[in-house]
């Protein structure tokens, strides 16, 4: 031992003692060595705990070395870069880290909410449902925010992210995932036979446990024989490996999901401008499944105590690290394995003994344990932990196969325990998406059975555990891959290797170690550390009748941690067998979930956050808008300008000044948004009448008609103005929300229905940028801009239109108007667009023009009574409703639509109908979506008969003006109906009919 | 994650690239007959679904390749495609054999009416 | 009630004795050769149908079977979500029903099923969308809700972590709040019914999946199942995903289409965010259990589909909008996604009613919001069911709507934008 009471004096393959790193862990300045893990620099400094458990907030120290850790789950960084719950196994400690334990206040060592602990009788499995249910309110406000306090586990960070996230996706003939000894030869042998190879690992360094496993191959240990193969592996062109990498989920048809933690273990890659992580998105040919094994803790009485960890931990940390959990050890198994443990400790110098559950084991390593001297007590189990926040002794058991309760027992001072309850296969992957497992009986555990994917499972994974069958296992699925996806694969002549390995015993399964005390009462064997959950609250659940193992996971919470059970489920089936006197296949397994490891919202979300997210669709004029102080309003992907605010006026002012700039002077309106779609072929004019509700074979080329588009519910879905370019060529105008849908909608019937049909349709909305120029002064702009083509009111009637050019501008301009004036609607190619705005608004200056935004757009449009498809309409609404019964073509047999209006509720009495209102108060402005109602009462409920569905201070009429969707709406013209509204206040309105203003349409002609 | 092979362009791409229509083989009763169809007939058309569990019939749109509709064939449990095949075309005749429940007597019904 | 009560003190008596001496939640009865009515699907729905039969009609010679293990589909599987802030008068009816019944459900059936009232906040992101909130805000209030809009002010208030910088992709201009609204333990619900309703004689059969319907005529006589036949002149089909499998066995085609809902939680973390936050405009809800996972919603995935796989791209979709709305989530971890088999309908909402077939009933297509409508679903579907006519509530939601074209579609309180 050294200075340090738990760093060795040599060893440690990952560290390098030349380079110190000094970190601080719950305001504690540590050092370590460069290649530590916080596990392993903070259990070098000494300290034993890392946390608190979740429920009962037990003392907990580190119990594994890798991603399968449940208890050491530690927070690292402050405010906005603060992550929680890593485990601690897995962080590479960095100069200036700052990680903190979890889940305990004041600090670790002492904790208010050990309490539970003190109280844990009270607190069986699912308590909490037999509780806390009087008085009613109590739950809301006493009792559930207390437990929301104490449950939780580490804090969130406090503000936005501020690193950056990375996707990528590739394809690949073969991903093996993970780099252990399974999954590198494996990788070379597809390789070799060609395939283009992707080998991600979890961990910094590849090898899996190479390094902690028995046995020599040619003469060499076998991490030592495996090192060249590594190095030659990433020196091949067809093979990319990734570390830090782990594959998290297996989807439909070989798709995967994994996570690469590039930049977590060192801040100067971040300050170089990587990514903190990285998402692979991986379409594989073939997957190999190479994710090795995990051990599994047994169930002893106070199992849960600090300094209690893995065999393979204890092993992993003296061979990586140089890193000894104490002094005087005891190994406590049921296998052959964790015999390596012992001699590793023995070798470091660190005195053990082994408590073995079997009666007689006769493979090679007990014999080599006895040989050396190791005291191995067989027969035995652990039946007592003394010490609460670290191991300060033990009782040892006589003990025989299934024996319930403890005889006689001795006690040894020690201050750790390496335990063993064999290995189970990590087959998550292979479950995600469906593959069969099976209970192997010498594992004492499930593992791969049969899968109709695209996948293999080699090695540990697959539950084979010696090395020799694994280098035989995974060369032979290596080169299988590779050929299940070439064409022609090269033969790969398998290298002959000379494997000599101990024969090993077969391990015994041991569920429950019976604990010091009549019937093991109120002794804590823990099934899952970090949820707290016993061997007694499984076989609770049972007696209550939880008897599905979904029950018994979903009542006391077993597997739910953040290891998602990977150390638990199995001892918790074990139990729940023993429990029930049946087979573990019979009580069967809970269902594998993805992700493998948790992985981060920010690395899922990656690049497409900020101006990513959504990004906005902009027109041409775009920028100009921003120049001129435009506030926004969101319309599908776009953002249009909803009106100019200037210096010294409020939104409300510069809306009003809008609207009568357009009626008494002329307006600019950016209308680029409005769908277009181009609809050409010879039988383009009877595809339209299909389409609408009117009919569009009849109209003249030159002129624009009005369309109305129902689904085939017979409800209104879309509108705009149709013009007929040419006999065979049609430009439709769409809602701007509507454009991308429509445009899908028309190609869809065409495709799907009318098969027939020589039509193209072709969305242009974005090649043109469309302004509406609107106002008595328009056609003076349009002359001043000296256009080639006749303007005059004779030459260029309302509802038709012209191609040519305006002041050297390429257009097609329409005399189509939303706002009741006149207006011509000028399309320019998308380029022109900025140019083109600005030369109308210097021709324009003379006659006042200003530009308009959405709100105005909706206000004119509103005192005209025109329909807004999604205001006046909600997906119910049919053409008769909105007063549009006229547009519904009596003469075609069939459009979308028509049929569905026979329904009889369609046709039935008592429809909503679009009716105008005028408050009896004209200052008085309806509020959006208010109801009507059939007879006011004090109190709620009262009968509604229908709702408004615009409302406006209306600039031009000085008043308020409304529409709304009235039941029997036109026969009740005249009469005043009542809207109550929040406080009591009732607004009275009589109904009109829709249109408020130029009812005779003067102007929109003039 | 499906991976969508496109009968009309050939394209193989992610589900996302594509747009998934709903039930195959819908006839619009008012394409053929405009008048006298029947409420019931109408209600069939727009809502009642075969909904099995198992092989299944699609439409499929190749949305971000060719922009073609086609037809595909897929276990709704295992998520297996059986086939891709012309928006106006039947399923291959090995395809329809594996059809059961309403699929097959739909089937049944087709072959009949081509004899 | 026959078995003893649970409450602090009967803990505490057990605790003496280790927990020895709790009796059965509920028991594991064979199947009796017949029954007065036998609900398939031992979902939350099924067996609150169950429960309110034998509580509310006295009918205790019923049974539930379930194929699975209870409470193993949807209920199981949902982001526990309840809220009753509808659009439509019948929707408003049912879900209010339902709510106001899980306001003293855990008192009701002696189980603690955690309803909390924390809150549910749904954003209003563009101007159309507020339109929509505030004219569903008037319906409600109209209807006797409690329910009320507020400002972005109150929206940071009520959630201190949202995103409220007014020039993000989607500013919040305010949001529609149902105070009373909030979540349930999903599983503590079926577990809750299914004691109650054991309790009451009800036989609750798990492991037993229907194989046939039998008909004489236009009536029901009875249930084949893997565990025998069972004859019963009443079948209540309550099946959820599966209910076009189930009523096909009757001859009777659905107007429903099963898709695969995704969901997710996070690792636990201490308390962020004390109620129900949903972003409609960019698709992504969100809540935190007590446990402390943050339970988050996703959408379906876009094909029929019957695995309940977890799959990417809904996930996807949902995450980034909530990185967005809340973008202190960034460094949390996604622990664990599921998918569940949701019934969609031709309006999305439910059908809940008598069939062609005589003495046959069904109770489906709550799509991806069942488990809100639980404890209404349940007392409405068991009244329908005994007494032979559609309850009142129920009336609106029978399947000849998609004959008549009165449908109850709640889209439209978010209508397409102009």
């Amino acid at each position: 031992m050294t200075g340090k009471p738990y760093r060795l004096a040599e060893g440690g393959s990952r560290i390098d003692r030349n380079a110190r790193v000094t970190f601080s862990f719950d305001g504690r300045d540590l050092q370590g060595f460069a290649g530590d893990t916080v596990a392993s620099a903070v259990l070098a400094s000494g300290q034993k705990m890392f946390g608190r458990s979740f429920k009962y907030h037990r003392p907990r120290g580190l119990v594994g070395l890798g991603s399968e850790e449940m208890n050491a789950l530690i927070g690292v960084g402050a405010d906005a870069k603060a992550e929680p719950n890593l485990r601690a196994t897995q962080v590479e400690v960095f100069s200036g880290m700052v990680a903190e334990s979890q889940n305990r206040w004041p600090s670790l060592t002492f904790d208010i909410g050990a309490i539970n602990s003190k109280l844990s009788r009270f607190f069986p499995g699912g308590f909490y449902y037999k509780t806390f249910k009087w008085p009613r309110s109590f739950w809301k406000h006493v009792y559930e925010p207390v437990i929301r306090r104490a449950a939780g586990l580490g804090k969130a960070a406090t503000g936005r992210d501020p690193d950056t996230y990375e996707h990528m996706h590739i394809h690949c003939d073969v991903l093996v995932a993970g780099g252990g000894l399974a999954g590198i030869l494996a990788a070379e042998a597809a390789a070799k036979a060609g395939a283009k190879v992707v080998l991600m690992d979890e961990n910094p360094v590849l090898g899996g446990i190479a390094d902690i496993t028995a046995g020599m191959v040619d003469g060499e240990c076998v991490v030592d024989w495996l090192a060249p193969k590594i190095d030659a592996l990433k020196a091949m062109p067809n093979v990319h490996v990734l570390t830090r990498t782990t594959v998290v989920g297996h989807y439909h048809h070989n798709f995967l999901m994994a996570c690469e933690r590039v930049a977590d273990h060192d801040p100067a890659l971040i300050a170089s401008g990587a990514p903190r992580q990285r998402l692979w998105k991986i379409r594989a040919g073939q997957v190999i499944m190479a994710t090795g094994a995990l051990e599994r803790p047994i169930a002893f009485a106070n199992n849960d105590r600090p300094n209690i960890m893995l065999a393979s931990a204890v092993r992993g940390l003296i061979g990586r690290y140089g890193v000894s959990p104490g002094t005087q050890g005891i190994v406590f198994t049921n296998n052959d394995d964790a015999y390596l443990t012992a001699f590793a400790l023995k070798k470091a110098g660190v005195n053990v003994q082994v408590v073995d559950s079997r009666a007689r084991p006769d493979g090679d390593l007990v014999k080599r344990a006895q040989d050396d001297g190791i005291a191995v007590s067989l027969s035995s189990v652990i039946s007592a932990v003394e010490g609460t926040q670290a191991v300060k002794a033990v009782k040892i058991a006589a003990y025989r196969k299934g024996q319930g309760r403890v005889i006689t027992e001795r006690k040894v001072d020690c201050d750790f325990i390496a335990m063993s309850g064999g290995w189970n296969p990590a087959l998550h992957l292979w479950a995600h998406n469906g593959g069969k497992i099976k209970f192997d009986d010498a594992l004492q555990s499930f593992r791969p059975d049969t899968y109709t994917g695209a996948i293999t499972a080699v090695g540990g994974a697959n539950g084979t555990m010696s090395v020799a069958d694994t280098i035989a296992e995974a060369q032979a699925a290596g080169e299988a891959a590779a050929k299940a996806v070439l064409k022609k694969a090269k033969a790969v002549k398998a290298s002959k290797v000379e494997v000599t390995e101990p024969k090993r015993a077969a391990l015994e399964s041991l569920w429950f170690a019976p604990a010091t005390g009549l019937y093991n009462e109120g002794n804590k064997h823990f099934i899952d550390f970090q949820n707290d959950v016993t061997a007694a609250d499984l076989e609770l659940a049972q007696r209550e009748g939880y008897e599905s193992v979904e029950h018994t996971k979903r009542y006391t919470t077993f597997g739910m941690a953040t290891d998602q059970g990977k150390t638990s489920n199995l001892n918790g089936l074990g139990v729940l067998a023993e429990a029930t006197g049946k087979s573990i296949p019979e009580i069967g397994i809970t269902t594998y979930r993805p992700p493998y490891t948790p992985y981060s919202f920010g690395a899922i979300a990656g690049p497409l956050t900020k101006e990513l997210f959504l990004p906005v669709r902009r027109t041409a004029v775009y920028d100009w808008h921003i120049g001129k102080g435009a506030t926004w309003e969101p319309v599908g992907q776009w953002r249009r300008a909803y009106t100019y605010t200037g210096a010294g006026e409020d939104k409300h002012q510069s809306i009003t000044r809008e609207i009568l700039s357009v009626r008494n002077k002329v307006g600019l309106l950016d209308a680029s948004t409005l769908g277009k779609i181009e609809i050409k072929g010879p039988d383009a004019a009877e595809f339209l009448d299909r389409m609408y509700t009117n009919m569009f074979s009849t109209l003249k080329v030159g002129k624009c008609r009005y369309g109305l588009m129902m689904n085939e519910l017979g409800f209104l879905t879309d509108d705009g103005v149709t013009v007929r370019l040419a006999d065979d060529h049609f430009l439709m105008h769409t809602t701007s929300g509507g454009a991308d849908r429509i445009a899908a909608w028309l190609e869809e019937w065409l495709q799907t229905e009318w098969t027939h049909y020589k039509v193209f349709v072709t969305p242009v909305t974005e090649q043109w940028s469309q302004f509406a120029l609107a106002g008595p002064r328009a056609r003076d702009v349009l002359k001043k801009m000296e256009p080639d083509f006749d303007v005059s009111n004779e030459a260029f009637p309302h509802m038709s239109f012209k191609i040519g050019k305006l002041g050297g501008f390429p257009v097609r301009v329409y005399r189509i108007s939303f706002s009741g004036e006149m207006s011509y609607e000028l399309a320019t190619p998308a380029g022109y667009g900025m140019s083109l705005w600005k030369a109308l608004l210097d021709a324009g200056e003379e006659f006042g023009i200003e530009p308009y935004g959405t709100e105005a757009l909706h206000v004119l449009r509103a005192e005209k009574g025109y329909i807004v498809i999604g205001d006046e309409t909600d997906g119910t609404t049919t053409p008769d409703d909105v007063g549009m019964s006229g547009m519904v073509s009596k003469k075609k047999l069939d459009f979308l639509g028509k049929r569905s209006l026979e329904q009889s509720y369609l046709k039935g009495p008592n429809r909503k109908q679009l009716v105008g209102l005028l408050t009896e108060e004209p200052n008085e402005v309806l509020p959006d979506g208010a109801y009507a109602v059939a007879e006011v009462k004090d109190k709620p409920p009262m009968k509604m008969i229908g709702q408004v569905t615009s409302t406006y201070m209306s600039p031009t009429l000085g008043r308020s003006i409304a529409m709304a969707l009235i039941e029997n709406g036109r026969a009740r013209i005249g009469e005043t109906i009542s809207f109550p509204l929040e406080g009591g206040k009732v607004v009275k309105a009589k109904i009109t009919d829709t249109v408020f203003y130029d009812k005779d349409g003067g102007r929109i002609n003039g | 994650m499906l991976l969508v092979t496109c009968p009309v362009c050939n394209a193989i791409g992610d589900e996302t690239d594509f747009h998934f229509g709903g039930q195959a083989h819908v006839a619009r009763p008012a394409t053929t007959n405009p008048e006298g169809i029947a409420d019931d007939q109408q209600r069939e058309y727009l809502f009642t679904r075969i909904n099995p569990k198992g092989l299944h019939f699609e439409r499929v749109r190749c949305d971000r390749g060719c922009g073609k509709w086609f037809h595909a064939a897929r276990d709704t449990m295992t998520m297996e495609f059986k086939a891709f095949y012309g928006i106006t075309e039947l399923p291959p005749p090995d395809v329809i054999k594996q059809a059961k429940g309403a699929w097959a007597e739909y089937f049944a019904m087709r072959m009949k009416n081509q004899k | 009630m026959l078995k003893p009560r649970y409450s602090i003190f009967s803990l505490a008596r057990n605790a003496m004795n280790y927990h020895k001496d709790w009796e059965r939640a509920w028991r594991s009865p064979q199947p009796k050769a017949e029954y007065d009515a036998v609900i398939v699907g031992a979902g939350g729905h099924g067996l609150a149908t169950a429960y309110y039969l034998a509580k509310n009609h006295k009918m205790t010679n019923i049974a539930v079977v379930e194929k699975g293990w209870l409470g193993g589909g949807n209920t199981g599987r949902n982001t526990t979500i309840i809220r009753s802030n509808y659009l439509q008068d019948p929707s408003i009816a049912i879900y209010e029903l339902a709510r106001s019944l899980y306001e003293g459900l855990s008192q009701e059936l002696n189980y603690n099923v955690m309803f909390s009232p924390r809150g549910v906040l749904m954003l209003c992101q563009t101007q159309h969308e507020l339109r929509a909130f505030q004219r569903t805000a008037h319906a409600n209030r109209l209807a006797g809700l409690d329910c009320r809009m507020v400002t972005p002010a109150e929206v940071k208030e009520i959630v201190p972590i949202i995103n409220n910088d007014p020039n993000c992709r989607y500013p919040i201009l305010g949001a529609y709040y149902q105070p009373r609204g909030g979540t349930g333990r999903h599983d503590a619900v079926a577990w809750g019914y299914a004691r109650g309703a054991d309790d009451m004689g009800v036989d609750i059969i798990q492991n037993c999946e229907v194989t046939g319907i039998q008909r004489e005529g236009d009536k029901v006589v009875g249930l084949e199942t893997t565990r025998g036949v069972i004859k019963t002149k009443k079948v209540g089909v309550v099946t959820a995903g599966n209910v076009s499998t189930v009523m096909d066995m009757a001859g009777v085609r659905m107007p429903i289409e099963s898709l695969c809902l995704q969901a997710l939680v996070s690792e636990p973390i201490k308390p962020v965010i004390d109620c129900v936050v949903m972003a409609n405009t960019v698709h992504g809800y969100m809540s935190q259990s007590d446990k402390g996972e943050l339970v988050i919603g996703g959408g379906t995935d876009p094909y029929n589909n019957y695995s309940q796989r977890g799959s990417f791209p809904a996930l996807e979709h949902t995450i980034n909008a909530l990185v967005e709305t809340f973008p202190i989530i960034s460094r949390l971890r996604m622990l664990r996604q599921w998918g569940g088999i949701v019934d969609m309908t031709g309006d999305r909402s439910p059908i809940i009613g008598k069939t062609p077939v005589e003495g046959l009933y069904v109770n489906c297509g709550w799509g991806t919001g069942g488990f809100k409508a639980i404890p209404g679903s349940g007392w409405v579907f068991a009244d329908t069911l005994a007494n032979d006519r559609p309850h009142k509530i129920a009336e609106a939601f029978s399947m000849d709507r998609f004959t008549e074209g009165r449908f109850i579609d709640e889209s439209v309180a978010a209508a397409v934008a102009h």
